[in-house]
């Protein structure tokens, strides 16, 4: 799924990033929970949430991830905008909420990476 | 490359929002020294999540990333209060974390279980009231 119809699925107002637009990403992910996504997710390419601090943007880094939504109408800080534009990640906005925001990628495609495997 | 290569870090504990920022250099450097992708990832996940339990629960401490030929090791030295027993503090979903640091996406428990999942090596040297010693190695080829 190109980046470009996230955002209009979502009807997202994209913040930085606007270059990669065009771009393809395959899987995605959505928590509140930084921890989580650091220990759960595997290749996904954008996260949803609706948690605001730098620590988003930096455990998106870590996960080599190109894409962030903030749901629920949440606002990055300039300083969130800055790290994630020296990181090339694209970042936008969506008024819908963190489950909402979810499905209409997942029943548009957009997959996760199914069941979390215990070892 | 014959000789190895340490990058030191100093963890500022003051400061939430700067946290992770060692990890960040760390992941920079590796990728200019061609480390793979994949070891990159995983030495960042284990840096960065070391580098948020300083913050959270030591007021900070020192990194060093070592890189020599065949690993990759992390060190990470705090002067906090210890843990008082490694073995339940490694068990997935335990957390001495208060609920200020939950509200900022952390402090599930996933911490030290995940540094140990992405590390070939991990060892906790912890002295009550002293500090925490974590040392982490993940093998190269």
């Amino acid at each position: 799924m190109k980046i470009s119809t996230i955002k209009d699925l979502l009807d997202a107002k994209i913040v930085c990033g606007e270059d990669m637009l065009d771009d393809d990403v395959f899987s995605a992910c959505g928590s509140d929970m930084m921890s989580d996504v650091l220990a759960y997710v595997k290749d996904q390419a954008v996260l949803l949430t609706g948690l605001v601090n730098s620590q988003v943007i930096r455990t998106a880094e870590m996960m080599d991830m190109v894409c962030i939504v903030f749901v629920r109408s949440k606002q990055p800080t300039e300083e969130m905008i800055e790290l994630a534009r020296e990181s090339g990640m694209a970042v936008m906005t969506t008024d819908m909420r963190l489950y909402e925001a979810c499905g209409k990628l997942y029943v548009n495609g957009l997959v996760g990476n199914g069941k979390v495997h215990h070892e | 490359m014959s000789e190895s290569l340490t990058f030191h870090f100093d963890v500022d504990g003051e400061d939430f929002t700067s946290a992770g920022q060692a990890s960040v250099q760390v992941k920079k450097n590796l990728r200019r020294l061609g480390i793979p992708p994949e070891i990159i990832r995983q030495v960042s996940i284990a840096m960065y999540e070391g580098e948020i339990n300083m913050v959270i629960h030591a007021g900070g401490g020192k990194a060093d990333v070592i890189v020599s030929e065949n690993k990759i090791e992390i060190i990470l030295e705090d002067h906090g209060p210890g843990i008082p027993d490694v073995e339940l503090a490694m068990q997935e979903g335990y957390s001495t974390a208060p609920d200020s640091v939950r509200s900022l996406g952390f402090g599930a428990g996933m911490g030290l279980p995940n540094m140990k999942r992405y590390m070939d090596e991990m060892t906790i040297d912890s002295v009550v009231g002293k500090g925490t010693t974590v040392k982490m190695a993940v093998y190269l080829s």
